[in-house]
């Protein structure tokens, strides 16, 4: 409990979602510390993350082998940074990991044009998105070198009205 | 023995993602063991828990191995001698950890862990005891030390090293606090948590070594209960929370600004909760309990005339009859300075009651909208529009397919707009017509409020009419015609708005504020040309058309009291002829006649009110929503046109429309709660039920909107109307505490020529003398003035630094800017 934001009622409950995704593989009792790892496919079906365009991501980046296999350690670390209650700066470190497609440490290019694809459904035009994508970085980038680092997107998200209610996911 | 159970457990830390619970493997009290065996316990803590509480074979096995872990102490203790060999595969085995971990955090947990290990084998068989309880118990202290490497057991430990230890100690404690914090992986986290625990448990007692040991003992241990019971309470109070799995299913097919209402809903729930438990507990349980009996008393007693109907439904749920005689209303209670065997001070508990309710509302309202202005930060930044479409427009919540499409297709339409905005200069054409509509707009929503305001009025003044020739003669419609007006007035108006708002072609979100204020105006108008008509009335009931309402009842007064003296001389007329030693006479309650009691039946007419606007509001959501839902499902397949796409269709849910009716409602209940103290109790039973209807409506009947938009920074807006609001219905309740005399046959002021005298007369009786001096000169003029000059002038210069560091923030901003663009 010290190392989430989560109450042990809600890390029960928890378990329980992490459970009944794979009644045969994950154990009800953790006290033996089981390794177990539910794939990537079990953990976007979840009706929070059904929807959302970056899941893939989302679970990627949280699960420890980079490959999207989640432990229950992974699982209730996600939610607890995805939870109304973390703070602003712990959500843009994992923001940022998320729309860093190419795990490079920059958020390049490539990345914003793949991010804005998956939130329009590649309804705009090429030359549109190109657009877009020039008008970001010309916002965002502080250090002049092309991509947004760390500390160019820390800067710009904290500023966002929005980023706390929009960057949370209630389970 | 040792060193084979060492080795496994020193293979099992090195493979990080395969950490067993070393539980099984025998208890060692090494900190990786226990660490290992802390990080089961720890990453599945709640279960352990709950297994600790019921499960006597976990407590059990838990015990057993603490006992084990003993046993293994005493057996390091011997290889302690000759512990050589041991320590340096754990030296080794701590720094592998070290590299595992790397962070600088972890440097020093591993560093402190290599010249801890030493020292926890030195200090094992002191603290086993204290182990052994700190085991038992969850942890959230932690220790740290490093550096303090080479002190062999025999060494005391010197006062510096203890101020290294202490400020250690602290560093690891504030590290545990902020550990949730890090953004490291779940793993990492439990680790260093795990550590840093051991750590603590082990140099508590070092710490208070040699200076009352015992006492920082049991203060380390009360910290741990009391750290213990915080979290306790805190997971105790995420529980009571309700209806939070209905919000969220909401919210995730409606998106956050339906939920916002529902989120306000519940709020204002808990305010009700609390005004109802001081009106209930204070005010109506004492009397019931404590007051004279009903019919002890003329002013408790239903009168003569109207026992034959007093019990008939009709009149209940009119609010007269024996629900007009009894705790729920003013009129019922006693003027009596205490009552009952504990000496309770009815009448000054009724009026601080009122005034609390008035004063926490109060509070509590802007507690929250402060807590909401610091949320808000930030300010209205347009420097990072495309960033921020990008990286927030995305809301996470949303886990319905449709509401999920619509949101797709909205944040498209948002990105075009803001592509055509960027491609094109300036669109110069339209700017007239719009600035023409939206002025047109205006126009039209001034004539309707105008509208409504004079259709209540003239309604109100027919009845007037109606009542002066006697109610008896007209139906149901003409009784309650000032009701159903206004009721109806809601329902239809804010729809107008809607119609006169798309003229106006705006953002949403600013539609939705500009369609909020119409609605207030609306209501508000319709309020207080109410209370006019109310007042009206109270002048029309004492049946004498002079133009002032107080010297009305005053004259009313003097006229009953002297009717009063007639009939009783009347009743002494038949026994006694002088009436100066007359003993006096039985006369049942029910017959004395009595006098005008305005203050219940204003508190009859806001229930009326309330229940009233309870009953149209469910109405109009059966038949608006459910009803039409049902139609346009059932009847599509034979209609001309397709009736879900086309002119019904299913309704969105109204926002501003609730949100206001559910302010208005609480305003209500704020103006009529002092003379009514049912009403917070009706009201809790209203929310409740609102609740648990309004949640399946929107479920069932209702789609989601066009627009998806956030609900940000409206949540403020609430809460301004809302104060609003509290300080409009608190005037009138003030007003009539203030100026107008209580009536002098009923409630727990009658007789005296002020309600507030009630506070003056305790004061005399109450209190001791010095107290009524002390306050006597508090209340003097000379003292009161310059507190209030002094208030004025504090506001005034919180106001004016609060504005400059606004400037310097602004300042800073474009510094920013500017360096940026370099």
């Amino acid at each position: 409990q010290d190392c989430t934001f989560f109450t042990r009622k809600e890390i029960l409950r928890l378990h329980g979602r992490y459970y009944e995704m794979a009644p045969n593989v994950v154990p009800m009792d953790y006290t033996r510390d089981p390794d177990v790892k539910l794939p990537m496919q079990l953990i976007i079906n979840m009706p929070e993350l059904k929807e959302n365009p970056f899941k893939e991501r989302i679970v990627e980046s949280f699960s420890e082998d980079g490959e999207g296999s989640l432990s229950f350690n992974d699982f209730v670390d996600m939610f607890s940074v995805l939870s109304e209650m973390a703070p602003r700066e712990l959500k843009a470190i994992y923001a940022f990991k998320i729309y860093d497609f190419n795990t490079d440490n920059f958020i390049c290019k490539a990345d914003l044009e793949k991010t804005l694809n998956k939130l329009t459904r590649e309804e705009l035009t090429a030359e549109e998105i190109t657009l877009v994508c020039e008008k970001v970085i010309e916002e965002a980038d502080m250090d002049g070198d092309g991509k947004l680092g760390f500390a160019d997107f820390e800067n710009m998200i904290s500023k966002a009205p929005d980023f706390l209610s929009t960057f949370h996911i209630r389970i | 023995d040792g060193s084979d159970v060492d080795n496994e457990e020193s293979s099992a830390a090195e493979n990080d993602d395969n950490v067993k619970g070393t539980d099984k493997g025998g208890k060692k009290t090494t900190p990786r063991t226990r660490r290992g065996r802390g990080r089961g316990r720890g990453r599945h803590g709640g279960e352990e828990d709950e297994e600790d509480e019921d499960g006597t074979r976990r407590a059990g096995h838990r015990r057993n191995r603490n006992r084990r872990g003993r046993g293994r102490a005493a057996e390091n203790e011997g290889n302690d001698s000759d512990g050589g060999a041991e320590k340096d595969r754990k030296n080794q085995t701590n720094q592998k950890s070290k590299e595992d971990d790397g962070d600088e955090e972890d440097e020093k947990g591993g560093r402190s862990g290599k010249g801890k290990n030493e020292k926890k084998q030195d200090k094992k068989p002191d603290k086993k005891g204290k182990k052994e309880k700190a085991n038992k118990k969850k942890k959230d202290k932690k220790k740290s030390a490093s550096g303090s490497d080479s002190d062999s057991e025999e060494e005391p430990i010197t006062e510096e090293e203890l101020a290294k230890l202490k400020e250690e100690v602290e560093e690891k404690k504030k590290l545990i606090a902020t550990l949730r914090n890090k953004p490291w992986k779940m793993k990492k986290k439990l680790s260093v948590l795990k550590e840093a625990q051991l750590f603590v448990e082990k140099f508590e007692g070092a710490l208070g070594k040699g200076k009352g040991k015992k006492f920082y003992a049991y203060k380390v241990m009360m910290t741990k209960k009391w750290m213990k019971f915080q979290r306790d309470f805190e997971n105790f109070k995420t529980a009571c929370i309700p209806w939070e799995m209905k919000i969220k299913e909401i919210e995730s097919h409606f998106g956050s600004s339906v939920a916002s209402y529902f989120i306000f809903l519940r709020w204002m729930y808990g305010i009700n909760m609390i005004l109802f438990g001081l009106t209930f507990g204070l005010v109506m349980v004492p009397e019931a309990l404590m007051g004279k009996p009903y019919g002890s008393l003329p002013r408790k007693t239903v009168p003569r005339a109207e026992e034959a109907t007093a019990m008939n439904f009709a009149t209940l749920w009119d609010f007269s009859g024996f629900a007009q005689y009894s705790v729920l209303f003013y009129g019922y209670y006693n003027n009596q300075r205490t009552i009952g065997w504990l000496k309770f001070r009815m009448p000054l508990s009724y009026f601080l009651v009122g005034v609390g309710t008035i004063g926490y509302s109060f509070m509590i309202v802007i507690r929250t909208m402060a807590k909401n202005a610091n949320d808000d930060g930030g300010g209205d930044d347009t420097s990072f529009n495309f960033s921020w479409k990008m990286f927030t427009s995305w809301d996470y919540l949303i886990g319905n397919p449709e509401t999920a499409d619509n949101k797709f297709a909205s944040i498209t339409t948002s990105f075009k707009e803001a592509i055509v905005e960027e491609q094109e200069s300036r669109k110069e054409e339209n700017i007239h017509l719009t600035r023409f509509l939206r002025v047109l707009a205006n126009f039209l929503a001034l004539c309707t409020l105008a509208g409504s305001g004079y259709l209540i009025f003239f309604v109100v003044r027919r009845s007037q009419k109606f009542a002066l020739e006697g109610l008896e003669n007209y139906g149901w419609w003409e009784r309650n015609e000032v009701n159903m007006v206004m009721s109806l007035l809601g329902m239809f108006c804010p729809t107008l708005f809607d119609v006169i708002s798309s003229l106006e072609n705006y953002h949403p979100r600013i539609a939705l504020r500009w369609q909020l204020g119409r609605i207030f105006a609306l209501f508000l108008g319709n309020l207080y040309t109410f209370i006019i008509a109310l007042m009206d009335e109270i002048n029309l009931k004492a049946r004498y058309l002079l133009p002032f309402t107080i010297f009305n009842m005053y004259l009313e007064e003097k006229i009953v009291k002297y009717n009063m003296t007639i009939w009783e001389a009347s009743l002494y007329n038949g026994t006694i002829p002088e009436n100066s030693t007359a003993p006096p006479i039985e006369v049942d309650p029910a017959d004395v006649p009595r006098g005008p009691c305005w203050e219940t039946m204003v508190g009859q007419e806001f229930v009326r009110l309330t229940v009233s606007d309870t009953m149209t509001t469910y109405i109009t959501i059966l038949i608006g929503d459910f009803l039409r839902a049902v139609f346009v499902r059932f009847f599509n397949y034979c209609w001309c046109w397709d009736l879900e796409y086309g002119f019904p269709s299913y309704s969105e849910f109204d926002i501003s429309g609730n949100v206001l009716g559910l302010i208005f409602n609480q305003g209500m209940i704020w103006m009529g709660s002092f003379y009514a103290p049912c009403l917070p109790a009706i009201n809790v039973f209203r929310l409740h039920t609102s609740m648990y209807l309004q949640c399946w409506a929107v479920m069932c009947c209702n789609v989601p909107q066009e627009r998806v938009f956030k609900a940000s920074r409206s949540n403020n807006f609430y809460m301004a109307m809302l104060l609003f609001i509290l300080f409009l219905s608190t005037l009138p309740a003030v007003y009539t505490i203030v100026s107008i005399p209580p009536s002098f046959d009923c409630g727990p002021f009658s007789g005296k020529t002020r309600m507030f005298e009630v506070i003056s007369e305790t004061l005399e009786h109450d209190f001791p003398s010095w107290f009524g001096k002390v306050f006597g000169y508090a209340s003097n003029p000379g003292l009161i003035l310059p507190f209030i000059l002094l208030m004025v002038l504090s506001i005034y210069y919180l106001n004016a630094t609060s504005k400059s560091y606004k400037e310097a923030n602004l300042e800073l901003k474009k510094k920013l800017q500017s360096v940026r663009n370099r």
